[in-house]
């Protein structure tokens, strides 16, 4: 076994130990990577899920970003809001940018996480082709994507990610196809370790982060992330707004650990008894007028998603 | 119908007098109320274009070949990095002779990420074979969207046509607009070798040197004979409608011993340098670059000319110092300013004439003269 | 040519108030433009808006670095920003406010509380009052463009009576 090997194992058994200490939110360290002068809207959860991320990944990290919101919260040339490196790129370009660096720091033999911190359109839109490339090649890094649904940085023009009947710049009257199904893109790649994850529960991102940068090769973690002008809805409800995804069950919180699903805490129940969709719907303008039947078939898919990761995780086929 | 509109506003409403069949486009700030204005228009009925939400520029500009190889008007907008990343359809475009439409908002680019205006996109799109051409004004973009689709489509001509405008600065200015009815401006489209199961032939297959070579130089002779198609098509405009233009914008040339020569809305402020200028008693004018593909002959002979450059070839020099040099044979002062949207005023390029240095070159307010 | 700042937080409307005003004057048959500066901030951050107006065709695009008349959406601003910054001798100060500025120091201060009359014609949107068709009425009343075009431009882009009433409402309030 390779000295590197030994050494990503003992880090898993620590990761494991920690996670069990790590249990509430006050356990997670004090130190600070995203500082409090980003460019962030009021409210924005997607900076506030890039908060835990560097507190789980630590100093020693990189972070690679396409044009999205984030290279924008970064805040403005020379000043920063972020103390890891953040290597901007082009937005087609995240995941390819990554492998490079990646082989770069194995070459040197530095132990660097590399991360990927790319929205929905960067992800699921122009940047698909690099993202399963990476993922084909087995490139040792850790790739999230956070979704806010929509092209936020100019001004939430639909992506692949917008959700049907989604009002967005570019469908003022609601989209008219459903949401692409990222996570079984990825899913089909086989990576070593996935999962889903939602702003408005920190410790569970913390957690999976932690869990992933202790694994070899490519890990993949999808955070969605509510946007207040994006969905419209008032910015201090952006934590409720998350919730309310994962209650309804049309946001579900999983992992897949070399093919083996488990259902994650809060998601447990809202399978078994999902809230009310109407109460997601809303309160959020962006689905405002939404017909009957659109409504019908969100519900339907939310069940039928309930259905699919119920069977898989009971090992049923 | 007369109102006030942005640059942006303005070319949108031109597609809407145009109706292209399908419009396939991606959004990039400072480019992206085009799409959603026409993604509006489409929306409410009020032009039946298909509108395709493509999930890249790789993928508008494809989109747009495919649509205008199987026989109908079709329309993209983008901006730097956009356009860069487009890059190869773009020269596939013109290759395969598509009439295709696209509006260009210039920026700066990358890295550092920068939203700001900056001609290097368009410039670097310069040898792939598109007509290009850069407005002024917000009624300039409106005007010369629409004879973009007439000079393309023209049967002599059948290059696409990039129509460019100032990021912000223009793109995002309101100004006066007067829109048109069209009439019969425009003709139905028609596409000579559009695909046709009828006749069936490949398209774009392997070439040997000598038909290869002879399509390149098809591309040539057409962008000459388009210099004659643009005139036509700007004399007609004029005729039309009442509004006159030509390969350049002339102010206050006649009697002029220094011509300013810019492009876009460092063109026109630079007009305002030019009063000025004229009040002290200088005797200058200024010539505002429309056409850039194809280069327009320039009568600048026994004048000292200031180039006003926003963009850059690196180990080079300014694009347009350069084309200006090589076409006419006169040392210009070249000035590189307004890079990323730098702010450069009428008093900055008043003070560019003051201090004009024929023959050298300076990086306004970085370098001193190089 | 007459040119105007508008200073104001990213969200609040200052760039649709350059946008009216242009049009209003443009329907008093002048020529104007309105160009917001975009920086790369998001809702809450100051932006600036220029207005120009001129009996001649406008042929600057440069921000407006020495203006005639200066608009403070959001007094809070000017903690952070230098809103008199480069403002002509004998130039003017709008403020939304109750008050007057403290020291005037020569300039020509004028105030009407925008804030107070969209909430009391109750125009308020997603939490904030709207104060890009009010303080038209203030322009209106300090000359800058006609109470008729004012109206006209506003109809033009908003449906809701609401938007005219509080304009009218700061015509009346402002005194000269
Ligand atoms: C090649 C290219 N096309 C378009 C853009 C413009 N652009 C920058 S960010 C962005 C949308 C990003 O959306 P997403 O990935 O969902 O991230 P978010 O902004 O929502 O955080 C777009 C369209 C670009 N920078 N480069
Ligand atoms: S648009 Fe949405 S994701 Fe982007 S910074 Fe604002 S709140 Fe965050
Ligand atoms: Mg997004």
């Amino acid at each position: 076994m390779s000295g590197n090997r030994i050494a990503k194992l003992s880090l898993q058994l620590m990761t494991i130990i920690e996670e069990r200490s790590v249990n509430n939110l006050s356990a997670i360290p004090k130190e600070e990577y995203l500082y409090k002068c980003t460019s962030a809207c009021a409210g924005c959860s997607s900076s506030l899920c890039l908060r835990y991320v560097l507190k789980a990944a630590g100093p020693d990290s990189v972070l690679v970003v396409p044009a999205c919101c984030t290279s924008v919260i970064q805040g403005m040339y020379p000043g920063t809001a972020m103390n890891v490196p953040v290597y901007n790129i082009a937005f087609a370009a995240a995941a390819a940018c990554a492998s490079g660096m990646s082989d770069a720091f194995a070459t040197l033999g530095r132990e660097t996480n590399v991360i990927v911190y790319a929205g929905d359109g960067g992800t699921v839109d122009i940047g698909i082709q690099a993202l399963s490339g990476a993922f084909e090649r087995g490139t040792n890094f850790l790739y999230i994507c956070y979704d806010n649904e929509a092209y936020g940085n100019t001004g939430m023009q639909r992506s692949g990610s917008t959700p049907l009947g989604a009002r967005t710049t570019t469908t003022p009257g609601g989209k008219p196809t459903a949401k692409k199904d990222l996570d079984r893109i990825v899913e089909a790649h086989n990576p070593p370790y996935m999962a889903t994850a939602c702003s408005a529960y920190p410790l569970d991102l913390y957690k999976k982060v932690k869990k992933a940068l202790s694994i070899e090769g490519p890990k993949f973690i999808h955070i969605l992330a509510p946007c207040p002008p994006g969905w419209r809805y008032p910015t201090e409800k952006t934590v409720e707004m998350g919730k309310l995804a994962v209650k309804t069950a049309q946001w579900i919180l999983y992992e897949r650990e070399f093919g083996k699903l488990t259902i994650n805490g809060p998601s447990k129940a809202a399978m078994k008894k999902p809230a009310p969709l109407e109460d997601y719907i809303k309160s959020q303008g962006r689905f405002k007028n939404l017909s009957p039947e659109i409504f019908d078939l969100m519900r339907q898919q939310v069940e039928q998603n309930i259905q699919r990761l119920s069977r898989e995780e009971a090992g049923v086929c | 119908m007369l109102t006030i509109a942005t640059g942006n506003k303005a070319v949108a409403a031109a597609v809407k007098a145009a109706r292209p069949g399908v419009i396939a486009a991606y959004p990039i700030t400072p480019q992206t109320e085009i799409v959603e204005q026409i993604a509006d228009y489409v929306t409410d009925g009020d032009l039946e274009s298909r509108y395709i939400p493509v999930e890249s520029e790789h993928s508008a500009m494809a989109a747009c070949i495919g649509a205008s190889a199987g026989g109908v008007r079709t329309f993209t907008a983008t901006s730097s990095h956009g356009l860069l990343y487009m890059h190869e359809m773009v020269h596939w475009a013109a290759g395969a002779r598509l009439p295709i439409v696209m509006a260009n908002v210039n920026r700066a680019l990358g890295p550092g990420w920068n939203t700001w205006a900056e001609h290097t996109d368009a410039f670097s799109q310069r040898d792939t074979g598109w007509l290009q051409v850069f407005v002024g004004t917000v009624q300039e973009a409106y005007d010369a969207t629409l004879m973009a689709f007439k000079i393309a489509e023209n049967e002599r001509v059948l290059l696409p046509v990039m129509v460019n405008q100032d990021g912000f600065a223009l793109s995002h200015i309101m100004q006066s607009l007067e829109t048109v009815e069209i009439g019969d401006f425009l003709p139905p489209f028609h596409l000579p070798h559009a695909i046709d199961t009828e006749n069936p032939c490949g398209y774009g297959p392997m070439t040997g040197p000598a038909d290869y070579f002879r399509f390149r130089w098809d591309i040539e002779r057409s962008m000459r004979d388009a210099r004659g198609v643009i005139a036509d098509v700007e004399r007609e405009f004029a005729e039309r409608f009442g509004r006159t233009y030509g390969p350049t914008e002339d102010y206050r040339c006649e009697d002029a011993d220094v011509v300013v020569v810019a492009v876009g809305t460092l063109g026109k402020e630079a007009e305002m340098a030019i009063d000025r200028l004229r009040d002290e008693g200088v005797k200058a004018g200024s010539m505002r670059l429309r056409w850039f593909r194809p280069f327009p002959d320039l009568d600048l002979s026994g004048r000292d000319v200031v180039v006003i450059d926003r963009d850059y070839s690196f180990g080079f020099g300014g694009v347009v110092a350069h084309s200006i040099r090589s076409k006419t044979g006169i040392e210009p002062y070249s000035v590189i300013a307004g890079l990323g949207g730098q702010e450069v005023t009428y008093n900055d390029i008043a003070d560019f004439v003051r201090n004009r240095r024929p023959g050298e070159e300076t990086w306004f307010g970085v370098s001193d003269h190089v | 040519m007459y040119e105007i700042r508008i200073h104001s937080r990213g969200g609040q409307g200052g760039v649709t108030a350059a946008k009216l005003l242009a049009l209003a004057a443009f329907r008093d048959g002048k020529h104007a433009t309105a160009c917001p500066f975009y920086g790369a901030e998001r809702r809450g951050a100051p932006v600036v808006s220029f207005v120009r107006i001129d009996d001649q065709p406008i042929k600057v695009y440069s921000q407006i670095h020495e203006p005639d008349l200066v608009i403070v959406l959001d007094t809070s601003i000017m903690d952070v920003v230098d809103v008199l910054q480069g403002l002509k001798d004998g130039g003017t100060v709008f403020l939304n406010s109750a008050h007057a500025l403290e020291e005037c120091n020569g300039t020509c201060c004028r105030h009407v509380d925008l804030t107070g009359i969209a909430l009391a014609q109750d125009l308020v949107v997603a939490g904030s009052p709207i104060l890009n068709t009010p303080v038209l009425g203030a322009l209106a009343k300090m000359g800058i463009v006609t109470l008729p075009s004012v109206e006209q431009a506003i109809q033009e882009m908003f449906a809701d009576e609401r938007n005219v009433k509080a304009a009218k409402a700061a015509y009346e309030e402002l005194k000269v």
